[in-house]
């Protein structure tokens, strides 16, 4: 899985992103979220004031307490038991919005999540093409942690530091707007130099995600490939292409990171500079009289001053964490913007029991008798699902691009029981063909009729619950056998699903597995031969028992034998249906009722094995081996 | 463990020693400055003594510049020498894992030493960056912030002495209750990646058989558990501020109480009160820190285990001293050969292999997945060691040979054919890096695959994407051919690498191979009969023994498992063809 580029941007990129979240959470989380808000200001009026009390503090009570002769306590112990009452609420406080910060991210986390798998089940194929695995996947894993850290820790303490800043800024100006003015040049002089330094950390960071990027992929291929690698004895040349791309990450590395860190001490030493220059300057209006300033109030000052500068670095940080976090949301909103398939048909598929002539509806799942359900003016008009297929000419683009055609004109019809093949080179068309029928993609120009009745006008979930596949690629799912081929139907009974498993040739190896039918299976098929899925998945196939079936034989190599069971299967599974085939074996063409050629997405002959091989044109040339397939 | 990593420090010895050094500079700097400022307050601002400002203000100017020229020094030594360490580490990685035999790939997975050589370097680079500098600040803050506290008023100190303990086991009990909760997250986190995975890889399955509500429940039941321990471990781990916030706030009341008695005993001066508000914030807080610390180091620890495990594997198969250096002919020799890749003989995969084959012959081997046929061929060119016996090619026991020179000469194109990314130029030199561009085109034409090449829009210079996404199968693997080709090999030999290539293609690159290079011993695993129905012996292996030798005509006659797959194929196949 390539590692995906995290960079770092500006904030006002993500603004959009930004008000949509907001928007969100505060839509489902609005209570908490002002509860939240309110438990944060209370906090950080009390880091504010905490300086200002231990002065307070001082001068009134503990002072005159070194005066007195006889010093009496309790006035300190009640002013303690109010600043005790303070402090409780203030612990209260920050547990309350940590917590509730804590709930918000977690139930955010848990609606992205769900929403977006939901939203995903609705997306047409074209989206699982354009997006590979991992980028899909990390949504789901990084971007919604980000975003997840973000809510419960950087937006808080984010709120924290400004409001502190403020309050702080609001206590200084209430003592003296000279000092106030001065402690803001130093801190918009120190902004500048903070701003500086991210910036340039920022640009290293950047590059060092690129570097990074490139080692990991360098790295993802070159280990993959390590047995190569071995066998042509490029170890050396391996080292010298890795050095080159490991040397310009260490040192963007070294950079971003060193630059970043700088940012600490710095500030951390500039609330004491602030404190020092107010200390002098204060120090010498006081002396030489130039305005009206108590001594309390340059110590009140000072004290305030301590906690001006701190909560930059916090900003600065926080401010990274949340761009971050945004580009991750941004992704996520993307798919969840993405466009759902159309889905527009009425005609659905329905169980039928046939008394006197007239088609009756059941719910009866052992009847397997099957019509389609077209609602009409009257009620509805149903129609007897028979398997007649027929494609009238059909253009279609994967760019819905009228000028890059990937299908032209294609015409044909299959009778019911047909079997048909498609034979042509890799890229020809012929997988496009059968992703037209199940609409995976929509076509561009023509129409597709299943027993008469044009397919965008039947749900799609009807359409396909009327199609079978088995693909080429196949994928199984984690957990028993039994409910992989369950899988095909869900209310199949365990004698249905032996007797799909026997039809597929599978029950034998089943059986000799440590559990059965019950072994457990790893979907991405570890512990399975790819012989053995494949007869899974026919099995799978078997139980749905849909009247019209396309299968995509395997190319790849498994041994003999397990390749003649795997083909007994699939010529079990066609038997009696309307089934459309991508035929790599002889024999799977041969027997077909009608067989097309493809090429460069036309058709080019279209008859069976005889016919064909008397028009003496591609199909001969390629049985008799003058033209080559691959 | 630590040693192992240290030897990858080299050049950054010297930042790694100096940026701790600054950062306790630092450190104790910062910690004098609280104790001045209580001092300028009480005896300067307080006494309206001008002078007394002024000197201390530039006293505490210095100190701080000091301290903040130290810490920068230190986070830009520590950012470079925490970098130059990965940028070391990973090289020394990879270089290790350029040494690992074929059994060696096998032990650690591929992707267990991806993420090794990325994620667990990223891991340490970060953890020795948080060594130099947070690791040694928050002790020594601790440290120096009590003995200050402890030399203004030890009795005062002594009451830091109560209160710490009680932080430190609240820590400790967050701690210990939220670990197992994370633990659980990563595992739950597992199943969501597995969920997510499999409906993604298999939507045409779930869309045919309508299945996306299952598969919603699924998931839903996935993120539930998450957020079931996600919640509850964040909530335990978010305990720990308000618990930081109580015990400062609670420290201040008490100093407070107890300052202004003995303040007013004359026992405490009023700014070393005001000072030890300081250190008790910088004791409690550096605790805080090192609790943080500890958490992420002991994440860290575990990716340096993964690190030097692999560092500490040391491959068996290495050239010998005084190797042979050219392989005289194409002779190969096995000689009462057991093979098992687990090095047990109780679990053998090939037993007894006695096999003599004459340099230029064509060597047919044939039989069901899992025979053998693979582990046979792999140990000519000594990607695998035998367990007991001997192979030799050309009259010298393969270990005999420099590992180059015994791979150009013994070429394999592996079963998995592979291509990266790079132009076919780039890719087919991978075989001979000075091989001219006629060379290149002659051994494709040899692969039966230059028109192919030729017909593509930049010919031999066209990319090829990663992993060779943009060609298909059957040219790919001819393109495999042709790149072992170029090593001018004495043996040739192709695991079941035609297995995508046209029948017709298939036999072509056998007849070239006959007419053009009669002195290359040519070896062919196939599950088709007709790619070895042609070669001078054909070997028949079942369950890792030798079932039968001989010709297609003489096994045809008098070996089962070889009728029974040609039956099966002719059957299928055979009838159909003119030929």
């Amino acid at each position: 899985m390539a590692t995906r580029i995290k960079q770092r941007g500006k904030l006002r990129d993500e603004l959009p992103t930004l008000k949509r979240l907001l928007q969100t959470i505060f839509n489902n989380h609005r209570g908490m979220l002002i509860v939240a808000l309110i438990a944060v200001l209370y906090h950080a009026f009390i880091l504010m004031a905490e300086s200002l009390f231990l002065r307070y503090l001082i001068d009134r009570y503990i002072v005159p307490l070194m005066h007195m002769t006889h010093p009496n306590f309790a006035s300190l112990a009640w002013v303690l038991l109010a600043m005790a009452g303070m402090y409780l609420l203030d612990v209260i406080a920050v547990a309350v919005y940590i917590q509730l910060m804590v709930i918000i991210a977690q139930k955010t986390q848990l609606r992205m999540r769900e929403q977006m798998f939901k939203h995903m089940q609705a997306l047409p194929l074209s989206f699982f093409d354009r997006n590979d695995y991992g980028d899909i996947m990390s949504r789901y894993t990084n971007d919604v942690d980000t975003l997840m850290q973000m809510i419960s820790q950087s937006l808080p303490s984010l709120v924290v530091a400004i409001s502190n800043v403020l309050f702080v800024l609001l206590g200084m100006l209430t003592i003296s707007w000279p000092l106030t003015l001065l402690s803001l040049a130093i801190l918009s002089c120190s902004i500048i130099y903070v701003r500086f330094l991210s910036s340039k950390s920022n640009y290293y960071f950047n590059k060092q995600q690129q570097q990074l990027g490139q080692v990991d992929s360098y790295v993802e291929e070159m280990l993959n490939g390590q047995k190569v690698v071995k066998v042509f004895s490029h170890e050396k040349a391996n080292e010298r292409q890795f050095t080159q791309y490991n040397n310009q990450l260490g040192h963007v590395s070294g950079r971003a990171n060193s630059l970043a860190m700088m940012l600490f001490p710095f500030i951390g030493n500039l609330g004491t500079i602030l404190y020092v220059l107010i200390a002098l300057i204060g120090g010498f209006m006081l002396v030489k009289h130039i305005t009206l300033i108590s001594l309390g109030g340059i110590a009140a000052f000072l004290e305030l001053s301590q906690s001006f500068v701190q909560p930059i670095a916090q900003i600065s940080q926080q401010l990274n964490a949340i761009i971050l976090a945004l580009a991750g949301s941004r992704r996520i909103f993307a798919l969840l913007d993405e466009p759902v398939e159309v889905d527009d048909g009425t005609t659905t598929l329905v169980r039928v029991n046939e008394q006197n002539g007239q088609l009756q509806e059941t719910n009866d799942s052992h009847v397997h008798q099957w019509a389609w359900k077209t609602p009409t003016t009257q009620g509805y008009h149903y129609t007897p699902l028979r398997g007649l297929v027929q494609f009238k000419h059909v253009d279609f683009s994967y760019s819905n691009d009228p000028h890059n055609l990937q299908l032209h004109d294609i015409n044909l019809v299959a009778q019911p029981g047909q079997k048909v093949a498609f034979v042509g080179a890799t890229g020809a068309g012929k997988t496009t063909i059968t992703n037209m029928l199940n609409r995976f993609y929509e076509i561009n120009h023509g129409e597709i009729t299943y027993d008469g009745i044009n397919i965008k006008d039947i749900a799609k979930n009807s359409l396909r619950q009327s199609l079978g596949i088995v693909l080429q690629q196949t994928s199984l799912f984690t957990g028993t056998i039994r409910e992989n081929i369950r899988y095909g139907r869900l209310d199949a009974t365990d004698e249905e699903i032996i007797a799909a498993a026997k039809l597929a040739n599978a029950d034998e190896f089943i059986r000799q597995l440590p559990h059965g039918y019950d072994t457990v299976i790893d979907g991405s098929g570890s512990d399975l031969s790819q012989g053995q899925r494949q007869m899974l998945s026919i099995a799978r196939a078997a139980v749905a028992n849909p009247p019209v079936m396309i299968l995509d034989e395997a190319t790849s190599s498994i041994d003999t034998r397990t390749e003649r069971q795997v083909q007994a299967a699939m010529d079990h599974l066609m038997k009696g249906r309307t089934s459309f085939a991508i035929a790599h074996r002889l024999s799977t063409i041969y027997n077909a009722d009608l067989i097309v050629v493809v090429d460069h997405g036309h058709i080019v002959e279209l008859g069976n094995h005889e016919q064909l091989m008397q028009r003496k044109g591609e199909y001969y040339q390629l049985y008799t081996g003058s033209l080559t397939l691959e | 463990m630590i040693k192992t990593l240290a030897k990858s420090i080299r050049e950054n010895k010297w930042p790694s020693i100096w940026a701790p050094i600054l950062v306790v500079l630092r450190s104790i700097a910062g910690t004098i400055v609280p104790f001045l400022m209580g001092k300028m307050v009480d005896n300067g601002l307080m006494a309206k003594n001008i002078h007394y400002i002024i000197t201390m203000g530039i006293t505490l100017l210095l100190v701080t510049l000091f301290a903040m020229t130290c810490g920068m020094l230190s986070s830009w030594l520590a950012g470079n020498a925490a970098a130059g360490f990965a940028r070391n580490l990973r090289q020394d990685l990879y270089y290790h894992i350029q040494t690992f035999s074929f059994a060696d790939i096998d032990a650690i997975s591929t992707s267990g030493l991806i993420t090794r050589v990325t994620t667990d370097v990223n891991n340490l680079q970060n953890a020795y960056q948080r060594l130099m500098r947070i690791a040694t600040r928050a002790p020594i803050v601790l440290l120096s912030s009590a003995i200050m506290a402890f030399v203004v008023s030890v009795r005062m100190a002594l009451l830091f002495v109560l209160i710490l303990p009680v932080l430190i086991l609240g820590l400790y009990w967050i701690i210990r209750k939220a670990q197992p909760y994370f633990h659980q997250v990563f595992k739950r986190y597992d199943k969501l990646n597995q969920v997510v995975r499999e409906d993604v890889r298999g939507i045409r399955v779930v869309k045919t058989y309508v299945r996306q509500q299952q598969e919603i429940n699924k998931f839903n039941q996935a993120t539930q558990n998450i957020y079931d321990v996600f919640t509850k471990a964040q909530r335990t781990m978010a305990l720990n501020t308000p618990l930081m916030e109580l015990v400062i706030n609670g420290t201040i009341l008490l100093l407070i109480w107890f300052g202004a008695k003995m303040i007013v005993a004359h026992t405490l001066e009023l700014g070393q009160l005001i000072s030890l508000f300081s250190y008790a914030i910088s004791i409690l807080s550096s605790l805080m820190m090192l609790s943080a610390i500890f958490n992420q180091l002991s994440m860290a620890q575990a990716s340096a285990q993964r690190v030097v495990s692999v560092l500490n594997m040391h491959s068996k198969i290495t050239s010998p001293a005084h190797a042979l250096t050219t392989v005289a002919d194409g002779r190969i020799a096995f000689n009462h050969v057991d093979f098992s890749y687990q090095n047990d003989p109780h679990n053998l995969q090939l037993h007894d292999i006695n096999l003599h084959i004459k340099s230029g012959q064509v060597i047919g081997i044939i039989g069901a997945t899992g025979a053998g046929k693979t582990s046979l061929v792999q140990l000519i060119p000594r990607l695998y060691d035998v367990t007991r016996g001997s192979v030799n090619v050309a009259g010298h026991d393969v270990k005999e040979y420099d590992l180059h020179t015994l791979r150009d000469k013994v070429a394999v194109v592996l079963q998995q054919s592979m291509l990266f990314a790079g132009t076919i130029k780039e890719n087919l030199r991978w075989g001979n890096p000075q091989a001219a561009d006629a060379e290149l085109v002659e051994a494709c034409q040899l692969a039966q695959v230059d028109d192919f090449v030729r017909s593509l829009p930049q010919g031999y210079d066209t990319m090829i994407e990663q992993n060779g996404t943009n060609v298909s199968g059957g040219q790919m693997q001819r393109l495999c051919i042709a790149r072992a080709l170029l090593k001018q090999p004495r043996i040739l030999i192709l695991d079941d690498t035609t297995s995508a290539v046209d029948t017709n293609i298939d036999a072509k690159i056998r007849h070239s191979f006959r007419t053009d290079m009669p002195d290359v011993t040519k070896i062919i695993i196939s599950q088709r009969i007709a790619s070895i129905a042609d070669a001078d012996q054909i070997v028949v292996l079942d369950h890792g023994q030798i079932n039968g030798l001989g010709t297609h005509d003489e096994l045809v006659q008098n070996n089962p498992i070889y009728r029974s797959i040609y039956l099966s194929q002719t059957k299928q196949e055979g009838d159909h063809h003119g030929n």
